[in-house]
Formats: C-alpha cells, structure tokens, sequence
C-alpha cells in the first residue's frame, strides 16, 4: 500500500474536487464517505479554495503574528495539533478544549465540542477573536490586511469579485469555509474492508474490534456506521463523564452562575475557553438544558489513532486509556468513584476482556487515511 | 429536554424558549375572582428502584431516579414542594424503599410522597408509612388545596385471604396483564375522608389531586385503572377546578372529564408503550394525538423522565424534561377548556414516529 501524498492539500487535487464539487457530480467523495453538501450561498470554486488555503495559514491574523488556524489545526498533524492536551493561543495561553481534527468537519452538523456554531463558516470568524486563541480584539485587522495585501487583493476579487470595503469577514469566512471543505478523507483500510470488500484490507484482530465496536462495546450507537458510508458521528451531544465527573459536586453552583451570568450578557465563547470549570458544562453552556449538563460532541473516529491525545479536553492519551473509560461505565483514573448524576443513559459498565479491548484499539487503529499514516503525533 | 424553568403564565412561552432571568413572582388574575401567586412544584414517579442481592441494585433505575434529582435540584427559582408519585421500590422491600429513599434525600425542599402498588403490597405499607407519614391526606399551598390519595388499594379478599404469603402477593400485584391481579380502588373508607375533606372547601377552591393510579378507566389488563373511579369523580366533580396527578402509566396521558383535568406523569425507571386492546377487555384509552417515539434500546433514559408543575389559576400546565428527547408541555387551555399538548396541536408541528428497519 502506496502512501500517498497529503492530496487534499494539493492546489491540483483541490482544483480537480472543486471542479467536480461544481459539477454537482457528488461523486467525488472518497471510499466510506457520503456525498458532502456544499451550501448554495458558498459554492467550491478553485480560487476561493486557494484565498482560503492561504487564509487558513496565516500567522498574521493573531494579536501577536504567532498563531494561524493551522497552528492548532496542523496540515502535517492530521489537523490538529496533536499531542498537545488542549491548543495552545497567542503568548502560550492554553484553553480549555482539545484541537478537534478539521478533517471530515464539512460534514459535521455544528462546531466546536459544544456545537456552539452551526457552519463552518460561522465558526471560522471565533478564534480570531478569542483571548486564548488568536487574541484580536477585533476582525478589524485581519479585514486591514485582506484589503490590502496584494496577493489576497488578487484573489478576493477572483474569487468574490471585490475589492476594497468590498472585502467583508463574509468572504473571509466563506473562503476559509471553502478550503475546509477539500479536507475530507476516507479510503482508510476499513473502508477498503467495509465497503469495498477487501478481505485482507484489516487484521484479524480488528475484524473483532469491529464486532466488539458494533455489539458488546456499543460504539456504534453514536459513532455512526452507515449501510455504505461511515462518519463515526451521530452529530449529538453526550454526557460520558469526562470531565463533568471531577466537576460533578461543583454543578449546582457552576450552572446557577453560569445562567447568572450568561442572562447579564457574557460571551460563552470566551467562558467556555478561559473557565475550566465552566468548560465541563458543555453542552448545557450553549443550550440551557440540563439534559445535556456536561455533553460534548460526538467525535468522527476517522484518523484517531493519529490524534491523541483524547477527549473534549485532551485528559486521555491513548486509545486504550479511551477505551477502558468506556469499559468502566464512564469512569477514569483519578475520577471520583461516583460517576455523575447527569450521565448519559447510554453508557454504562461494558464487561469488556483485556482481548476485546485490545481488539478495539486494532479496529480503530485501520480508521486512518493512507495520506495520514506518517502524520507526526509524537 | 430540560431547560431553565423561570414562572410564567400557563400558555405564554410554553414551549417556547425559556427568558434567562428570575422573574418576580407574577400574581394572576384567578378566573373565580381575586389574586393568587403562580407557583411551580416539581413532580418525580415512578422509580422502581430494585435489589438484585445484598448491596446490589438494577444501576439503570438508580441511575433514573439519581439524575431526576440532580436535575430538579437545578432548577431556579427553586420549585415550592417536590411529590415523589409512587413506585418508589419494586417489590416493596425495605432494602428498596430504603435505598430509594436515600436517593431522594439528596432532594431541595419538602418532599411529599404518593403510596404506588409496587411500595404496598409486601407489608401493606407499613414500612414506607415510617419513611412518608400517612397514606392518605391533605394539605393547603397558596390558595390551592392538595389531596393526596392511596388509590391503589384492592378488595379484602384479594388482600388478605387469597395468597399463602406477603410476598407472593406482592408479586402477583406487580405484574402487568397478570390474569391474577385486581383492579385498583380508593375505597369505601377513603372516599368517606375525602367526602369530609371536601366539604370543608369552597366550590371555586382550585383543587389538586395527586394519586398513584389514574382515577378514570383507561386499561383494565394493566391496571390503567382505578375501579372506583366514578364515585371519586363524582365526589370532585361539583368544584369548578379540579386537576388530578398520577403517575403508574410510563407515559404522556391527558383527559378531561366535566371539570376534571387528568395528567399523567412520566417514570424515571423505563416507558411502557400504549397497551394494545385485547379480547377480554375493552380499551378505553384517551384518544393518541400524537405517537410517542419509541424508546432507544441504547439510551436507558429514554423516553423516560421527570417533571415540573406550574400551577397558573388553579389550572396545571405539566412540563415535562425528558432526557434525550424535546421538551413537551401539556397545559390546561382556559379557550378549549381541557389539556393541549403544547407544541403538537399545530400538524405541522408534530413529528412522525421513529421508523427502524
């Protein structure tokens, strides 16, 4: 098996996608993939491809001229920036929550680990602005520099056909967006298994991961597996006791200010981000619901064994260490020996052998892209 | 789903987005005349708490009743009075109600509880007596009048003389379409008290009754029942603004009868579906405005859940958090003049029930 070169990042592969995205063929999604859908109001072109590429890349758009969206989300990391626990932002500040890979997140259907941003190209305008992130205060200099900068000048106006205040953060995001949405990846040796019928594509060992992952483990109840395609998501939010368990005594309290605070007016993006505390409501932060008190994102499993560290908020290393989590009804090393009141009714303790779980890690381990083999995770 | 609960009137938001504020308490213009507050109590049933052996509990039903707490104990402002609606054990052990009861602890503000088959039939409820106080009785809440009732209660015969022990009693009672069973009643002696009570109140008192089983005749084979439910009725029908409470049934149900509202409560243990109607009886069930999804395999919680009351002139809007799954409210509409689900009265509005291939 060929490794290939990181396709998705290449101008030619992007151009040949976008042209065949602009076909509205749908037939150029990777083996394991559904067909992506791309929003009407921001169709793929090459050149809002390549401005978002560049956007994407560009240190400048920090308070400090040190941090790029590809500074947590790295090409040659799989897109994250694995192993770090959670991203470090402008002058090293360190947030709150576990880069998430950018590969596959055209098909999520919101973003961030609480979901907080229903598009990509909504949740492409927030870190630019977060203190711990990129640190500006507004978007004001990135829209400064897109003006006038005559490489992006070139590109805005062939890509948007706009110049000068012409230029808005919609653009912005909208290429940014754009870019994002050539970052898909499938033909992992699972999908050459699955869906391609290649007997000898996986190990034994992970043929019985996988019927661990779909029986016993239960895996498969969020993270999805389709008829003829996988994203390992169910799109929903979950309460497995990362986290919320050490905070569990802290809830009463935590929500009751929290809701104080946010009905006074405060940014959630920044309290989930700078607050560890108010981090572990999750889901609740962005909802108010208490059903989902300290609920994430469902993960897509695509390329996991080359992002660890794992979890909303990096706290476990391997997959293993994610596994045993499981095993244990939600519950990890060092985790008060009650898991939470608020966990979700899906998970619960697992029965699952040293063998089985092992044979997890095998299956999980086949999740990964060929472009993604060698991406440097150490 | 749960969300943030702040007092509102009945209707306005119901389903709606919840403001984020405490609100001051809003006094309502009664229908029969003068002022009364809103106020909201929360309302948790049907738990079913069981001892496998020793130490060891079905985790799913603890884990119910636990999150249903935690849960209730968010809620701001806090709710006057928590009713816990019956089940609180499943063989009516010590061990369970003890357990059970511990769990409940945890709870903000007075708990008042409601005597369920599955609390009585091993020792006629004498140990759940020393945990809960009486049976039976009444007590007043801003200008509202609240009538607890043991409606679970069966013949003499069937008690006493029919069973070689308590606790094959107590099985044969817990069982669901078990040709053994016997319908539920409030009673002869009770319905005396409740006779005496009433008579005490003003016609234009709001009253709200809370029983285990449903006082009207839905299902007979599952004991959606009460056998007695007409004398009861009648007893309750010449006040302008009754609402009666009941868990037993697992699901959403709401009936109007005269002047009387109906209004199940959900369970925190597990979901029954709508029986089906079988030969032997005929089905008396509320008409279905809209199916219930059917329970996840993979999410215990589902379709399961707890719920706050608001009572809003004299008139109960339930609000029910159910865990994985929207929010639902079913309220007393003062134009129709009986309960609406909220949200699905609109067809545009409701939503199909799951398909599984």
């Amino acid at each position: 098996m060929a490794v290939r070169k990181r396709a998705a990042t290449t101008l030619a592969a992007m151009l040949s996608l976008s042209e065949l995205c602009f076909a509205g063929a749908g037939l150029a999604e990777p083996l394991g993939l559904p067909p992506l859908t791309i929003p009407q109001d921001n169709p793929q072109t090459a050149d809002k491809i390549a401005l978002g590429n560049r956007l994407f890349h560009d240190l400048r758009f920090s308070s400090d001229g040190s941090v790029a969206c590809a500074t947590c989300h790295k090409d040659d990391h799989a897109f994250t920036d694995s192993p770090l626990r959670t991203s470090e932002g402008v002058g090293k500040k360190t947030g709150t929550r576990n880069a998430p890979t950018v590969i596959n997140a055209a098909y999520f259907t919101s973003f961030f680990w609480d979901g907080r941003s229903p598009t990509l190209e909504d949740q492409s305008q927030h870190p630019f602005l977060n203190p711990v992130e990129m640190g500006l205060p507004t978007h004001e200099p990135i829209l400064l520099i897109a003006r006038s900068d005559p490489f992006y000048v070139e590109l805005f106006k062939k890509a948007f056909g706009k110049t000068g205040d012409g230029v808005t953060m919609e653009e912005v995001k909208k290429a940014i967006a754009a870019y994002e949405r050539t970052i898909i990846s499938g033909e992992s040796p699972f999908d050459r298994w699955r869906f391609g019928n290649e007997e000898t594509a996986i190990s034994e060992a992970a043929k019985r991961g996988f019927e661990v992952f779909v029986g016993q483990g239960r895996c498969v109840s969020c993270h999805v597996i389709e008829q003829n395609q996988a994203l390992f998501t169910d799109n929903r939010f979950h309460n497995i006791g990362v986290g919320i368990n050490r905070a569990q005594f802290d809830v009463p309290r935590l929500s009751a200010e929290f809701l104080n605070a946010k009905s006074k007016g405060v940014d959630v993006d920044k309290a989930v981000l700078t607050d560890p505390k108010t981090s572990e409501l999750g889901r609740f932060a962005v909802t108010d619901q208490f059903d989902v008190i300290g609920a994430f994102k469902t993960p897509t499993l695509r390329n996991v064994a080359v992002t660890a560290p794992y979890m909303h908020d990096g706290s476990l290393k391997t997959l293993k260490d994610v596994v045993k989590h499981y095993n244990n009804g939600g519950r990890s090393e060092g985790d008060p020996a009650q898991v939470n009141d608020y966990l979700s009714g899906g998970i619960r303790p697992l029965n699952l052998s040293e063998q089985q779980m092992d044979d997890l890690v095998a299956f999980m381990e086949t999740l990964t892209t060929p472009a993604y083999f060698g991406a440097k995770t150490r | 789903m749960s969300e943030f609960v702040t007092r509102r009137s009945v209707l306005a938001g119901a389903g709606a987005g919840a403001a984020l504020t405490t609100l001051p308490i809003s006094m309502v213009t009664l229908a029969f005349g003068g002022e009364r507050e809103d106020f909201t109590f929360t309302y948790i049933s049907d738990a079913h708490i069981q001892q496998i052996k020793g130490a060891s509990f079905v985790r799913n039903w603890d884990q119910g009743l636990k999150r249903a707490v935690a849960e209730a104990n968010l809620v701001k402002p806090e709710s006057d009075f928590v009713i816990f609606g019956g089940d609180l054990a499943q063989l009516g052990k010590r061990e369970e109600l003890d357990h059970g009861a511990e769990i409940l602890s945890k709870l903000k503000g007075k708990l008042h509880a409601v005597m369920g088959e599955h609390d009585y039939y091993l020792d006629l409820g004498d140990y759940w007596s020393k945990l809960y106080g009486p049976h039976y009785y009444s007590f007043d809440h801003k200008g509202v009048h609240f009538i607890v009732l043991n409606s679970i209660l069966t013949s003499e015969q069937w008690t006493f003389h029919r069973w070689p022990t308590a606790e094959q009693r107590m099985l044969e009672m817990a069982g669901l379409d078990n040709p053994n069973g016997s319908p539920f009643m409030v009673g002869d002696k009770q319905r005396k008290w409740l006779a005496n009570d009433l008579a005490k109140l003003d016609k234009k008192t709001p009253i709200v009754v809370f029983s285990h089983s449903p006082l009207q005749k839905i299902y007979k084979g599952w004991n959606f029942w009460t056998d007695d439910a007409e004398d009861v009725q009648a007893l309750l029908a010449p006040f302008d603004s009754v609402n009666v409470i009941y868990g037993h049934v697992h699901q959403i149900q709401y009936n109007q009868i005269g002047s009387i509202s109906f209004n199940s409560v959900m369970a925190t243990a597990w979901p029954w579906p709508y029986p089906q109607s079988y030969a032997q009886a005929e089905s008396h069930l509320p008409v279905l405005t809209i199916p219930m999804n059917r329970a996840d395999p993979f999410f215990e919680r589902d379709a399961t859940g707890w719920q706050l009351i608001d009572i809003g002139s004299g008139r109960v809007a339930a609000r029910y958090q159910l865990w994985d799954n929207d929010q639902r409210t079913v309220a007393f509409d003062h134009k129709a003049g009986h309960p609406v689900d909220v949200a699905y009265q609109e067809p545009t509005q409701r939503r199909l029930p799951q398909t599984h291939y």
